[in-house]
């Protein structure tokens, strides 16, 4: 038999024929197309159990209560809390990413201690041990005052502990990261003498006269906010934004009023001008024969005419006048400020001018009005013990006598040797958040012994000598206090969603442990087993509804009665006027810091957030500056252009983009990037941080940081 | 005329009836012949492949992980919901965990070495037990229990078959291709089905849906 060429095709058409009559092709034909829709490495999701828990988002001070939704325990999702009374079941794109900080590549995983520039990881009590031993040399050496603690804000009972340490190591320098609440305190302290919180009752209003504050751009309350602006259409809530830019808010805004950067608190004396000039004010609110007020009359309409006014914030002077009738002719007109998401300070003559504003509405504590608030802390905390080096430390006087920051790295890096010895950080990243970021970096470098508390190999963390890495918020127990300027009262209690990740502490715990590796008084100024038994002592007077309910709601206590008129006398002289720093000559633009909804402060946005950047913001690694048309004509430059950006602080290489809303000779850079967290390759070393160009101007009055911007110059790279 | 020319003019001709000799048809028949012979073998190879080995092929057999006897635990328990129960937010628990077992199976109650397996290697090892699962649908199919059990008052027999009647588990068969288990396609490799329960496959919930909705329903119904 021969095998030739039909053999074969018999053999192949017999095996087709074969097949063709057995289940083989049909069922392969179904099982190859449902292989195709499920990719075998496409991850599934397990499914399981669907449950839902509530907690409180810390990632800024809107403190908006969220809920956690589980599969059989693991957290996957987060949602608004329905009926919560920042957010009522609203949540910010921070918020809804908050699960990607929980698996953070940066997350510090362990105690760490840094020998020669490296990282070794070690066990709790190795760590204790040596920031213990380190602190108590320190102490040894009457020179207790010498360790400093710096912490995002004072409120809560974490804050607390860390205050409480402070003391009884035996400092006074203990210090809080400025923020536009604190501005707003201290101007209030300024004005009236008055220790108060300050919130806008934003829902109730009708006319919301922003002056430079992000209002849909993370200010403050971001969610809150979100709903009052929801609510503009709903209920007549007009908006007129004062900012030199047209920002997200401005563009929402029923009205912009470009003014010059820097201006704004002209704009509202000019307003003021206007209103006492026309008989416009509030004359229940305001005594007439006050000497404080006739004198500030005069001033406001003299000096601040709207002539006068017109040339200096280029807003003409039939604008400036509707704006003062606009304001008049509103019921419940409101004047906000805070530029931007209200994350750092500003001028106290700004907020003042602003408070003059309302105070002239007659809208102080008034519903839709600015409400000056007295927030009853709750907490009753036990009496310290000191011991003789930490009297005698706590005696000595305060490094610097505002409670800034910025003010205390200026004196480490004036001084030739450190004042201050030894760092603790908690909740704060100064060498990424402050002004001139560069020159804080060689401050804290100074410092001979830093103790970082923070979960993220953040900036200043990588200058430390210590971590005690702390649980990151989803996995703790803390009550907050809600800072956001809302007219509430609200402490709630953040729950653990998920078990420690990592070979982590709960902050106040690392506290705890720390005090009782020190021994002594200082061991005994913290009788609490653990910051759980600390949490429900301290906060006894609430805890049985904070621990039920997840968070207590009280109407603002209100300082109206205290505070019977505005005293206008802080606002008669122009020593507190906030210039840019730099000479025009040399540098003939303005950079202003502006913020951005899709990025984050103090802590790193998430590689979700970031990837919701604009490519006109941030492309690739390079970040962008926006600049008029106009001003690059006269500069020759075009969209995309590389161009290196200098300022009296720094310089940095940056892509220039066009913008036809900024006003010509402004540069605007978007605060959040240029992050160095290496181990993050989705946010470190993305873009420029704009804190490295721009340096801070110390406030005559409240000493906090009120730079707006700073002159700049740029030239082809 | 050339010789060539000639030649191929005459050449069909000659090749027809002189030009093959008997020995050349001879040998062309059986090329016919072996062309044959290779498509019946080759036909008979592969249908018998086809039919027998195939099926054997495409799914690999798993044992669970110790015998259940579902017919005495109805007896004891009552109906199926006493263990596959609706949660409060309405969704369906599945195949229990082991905390609900635990309940009555915190020791050995019985004498069958399947429970003391249980006992011993998963609830003294607070480990869940990793059950295979005869009807998991793929991640891509939304199915709602409640809909067809609460609201639409169907049994568990229309789709599960008699389960609950049974003393052992069969092996768990898995596709090598999907992953699925032999249960949504069927034991029959045809793909033919004699009740309702024999077959999971999406053609199944459209012909039911069409029977009992008029519709065989959207897309997105299922594929969200």
């Amino acid at each position: 038999m021969k095998v030739d060429r039909r053999s074969f095709l018999g053999l192949g058409l017999g095996a087709a024929a074969g097949v063709a009559v057995t289940p083989a092709t049909w069922k392969l034909m179904d099982d190859s197309s449902i292989w195709t829709q499920n990719w075998p490495w496409t991850p599934v999701p397990p499914d399981g159990e669907v449950t839902f828990e509530d907690t409180v988002c810390t990632l800024c001070s809107g403190n908006c209560g969220i809920s956690v939704r589980k599969i059989n325990g693991r957290p996957v999702k987060i949602e608004g809390t329905t009926g919560h009374p920042v957010n009522d079941g609203g949540v910010c794109l921070h918020g809804i990413s908050a699960l990607q900080y929980l698996y953070d590549p940066s997350r510090v995983k362990s105690p760490m201690i840094k020998t020669d520039d490296t990282w070794k990881e070690v066990s709790w009590e190795k760590a204790l041990a040596h920031a213990a031993e380190a602190l108590g040399n320190i102490r040894k050496a009457d020179n207790a005052n010498a360790i400093a603690c710096i912490t995002d804000n004072d409120k809560g009972t974490v804050s607390g502990l860390f205050k409480r340490l402070t003391t009884v190591l035996g400092s006074n320098n203990y210090y809080t990261m400025d923020t536009m609440e604190k501005a707003w305190a201290t101007t209030i302290d300024a004005v009236n003498g008055v220790k108060a919180h300050v919130g806008f009752d934003l829902k109730n209003s009708d006319l919301i006269l922003s002056f430079g504050s992000g209002f849909i751009e993370g200010w403050g309350a971001p969610v809150y906010n979100f709903q009052v602006n929801a609510r503009r259409k709903t209920h007549g809530i007009k908006l007129i934004q004062v900012e030199p830019r047209l920002s997200n808010t401005a563009a929402a805004a029923d009205k912009w009023v470009p003014a010059k950067p820097g201006t704004e608190a002209d704009l509202a004396l000019a307003i003021c001008g206007v209103l006492i000039t026309k008989g416009l004010y509030n004359k229940k609110a305001i005594q007439a024969d006050d000497p404080s007020f006739k004198a500030f009359a005069k001033m406001a309409q003299e000096k601040y005419s709207p002539a006068r006014t017109a040339r200096t914030t280029g807003i003409d002077v039939a604008s400036i006048q509707n704006l003062a009738m606009a304001f008049a002719d509103a019921e419940k007109p409101v004047a906000i400020a805070g530029r931007g998401k209200g994350d750092s300070a500003g001028s106290t003559r700004e907020f003042a001018a602003v408070y003059a504003l309302n105070c002239l509405a007659g809208n102080i504590n008034a519903p839709g009005g600015f409400w000056l608030m007295d927030k009853d802390p709750a907490e009753v905390w036990p009496s310290i013990e000191m011991d003789a080096m930490a009297t005698q430390g706590f005696a000595r006087a305060k490094f610097v006598e505002t409670d800034t920051v910025d003010s205390l790295m200026a004196k480490v890096t004036a001084s030739a040797k450190s004042p201050v010895e030894a760092l603790l950080v908690y909740n704060a990243n100064p060498c990424y958040s402050l002004k001139n970021a560069k020159a804080v970096t060689e401050a804290v470098k100074k410092i001979p012994f830093v103790i970082s508390f923070s979960s993220y190999m953040d900036e200043t963390t990588q200058l430390a000598d210590v971590v005690l890495p702390s649980h990151m918020f989803l996995e703790r127990r803390e009550d907050v206090s809600l800072t956001g300027p809302v007219p509430l009262d609200i402490t709630a209690l953040t729950r653990p969603m998920v078990s420690p990740l990592f070979d982590t502490r709960h902050p106040g715990d690392s506290v705890l442990s720390l005090a009782a590796a020190m021994e002594g008084s200082v061991a005994a100024s913290f009788p609490w087993e653990s910051y759980d038994a600390c949490l429900e002592a301290v906060k006894a007077p609430v805890w049985k509804a904070l621990s039920e309910k997840g968070s207590v709601v009280k109407e603002p206590v209100s300082l109206v009665k205290k505070i019977e008129r505005m005293d206008f006398s802080l606002l008669l002289n122009d020593t507190a006027v906030v210039a840019a720093e730099g000479d025009e000559a040399t540098y003939p633009l303005v950079l202003m810091p502006v913020d951005n909804i899709r990025l984050t402060g103090e802590i790193a946005a998430s590689p979700f957030a970031v990837k919701t950047v604009s490519d006109k913001v941030l492309k690739g690694t390079d970040s962008f500056i926006e600049i008029n048309p106009e001003t690059a004509d006269q500069l020759r430059l075009s969209q995309g252009d590389e161009v290196t950006l200098t300022t009296p602080v720094g310089s940095a290489i940056v892509k220039v983009n066009l913008f036809d809303g900024i006003m010509p000779g402004v540069l605007a850079m978007a605060h959040g990037l240029g992050h160095t967290m290496a181990e993050n390759p989705y946010v470190g070393g993305k873009g420029v941080n704009v804190n490295a160009l721009v340096g801070p101007v110390m406030d005559a009055i409240s000493g906090l940081d009120a730079a707006w911007g700073i002159r700049a110059k740029i030239s082809r790279v | 005329m050339s010789e060539l020319e000639e030649k191929t003019e005459n050449g069909s001709t000659d090749s027809l009836e002189m030009g093959v000799s008997e020995e050349q048809k001879a040998e062309g028949d059986s090329g016919i012949g072996a062309g044959v012979l290779f498509f019946i073998a080759a036909f008979a190879v592969c249908f018998l492949s086809g039919w027998l080995l195939f099926p054997n092929l495409l799914y690999s057999k798993k044992e669970q992980p110790f015998n259940f006897n579902h017919a005495l635990h109805v007896e004891e328990m009552g109906g199926c919901d006493s263990c596959h129960y609706f949660r409060e937010d309405g969704s369906f628990a599945g195949v229990p965990k082991l905390a609900q077992c635990v309940d009555c199976h915190a020791e050995v109650m019985g004498d069958t070495e399947d429970e003391a397996v249980f006992v011993a290697e998963y609830v003294e090892k607070e480990k869940e037990v990793p059950w295979l699962i005869y009807s998991e649908q793929p991640d891509c199919v939304f199915f709602s229990h409640s809909a067809h059990v609460v609201g639409a008052q169907m049994d568990c027999v229309s789709c599960h078959g008699h389960i609950g009647e049974s003393t052992t588990m069969k092996p768990y068969e898995e596709n090598r291709i999907t992953g699925y288990s032999r249960d949504i396609w069927g034991k029959n490799i045809w793909g033919f089905k004699k009740n309702s329960w024999d077959r999971m496959k999406m053609d199944d919930c459209a012909e039911c849906h069409e029977k009992e909705t008029g519709s065989k329903g959207a897309c997105f119904q299922c594929h969200k």
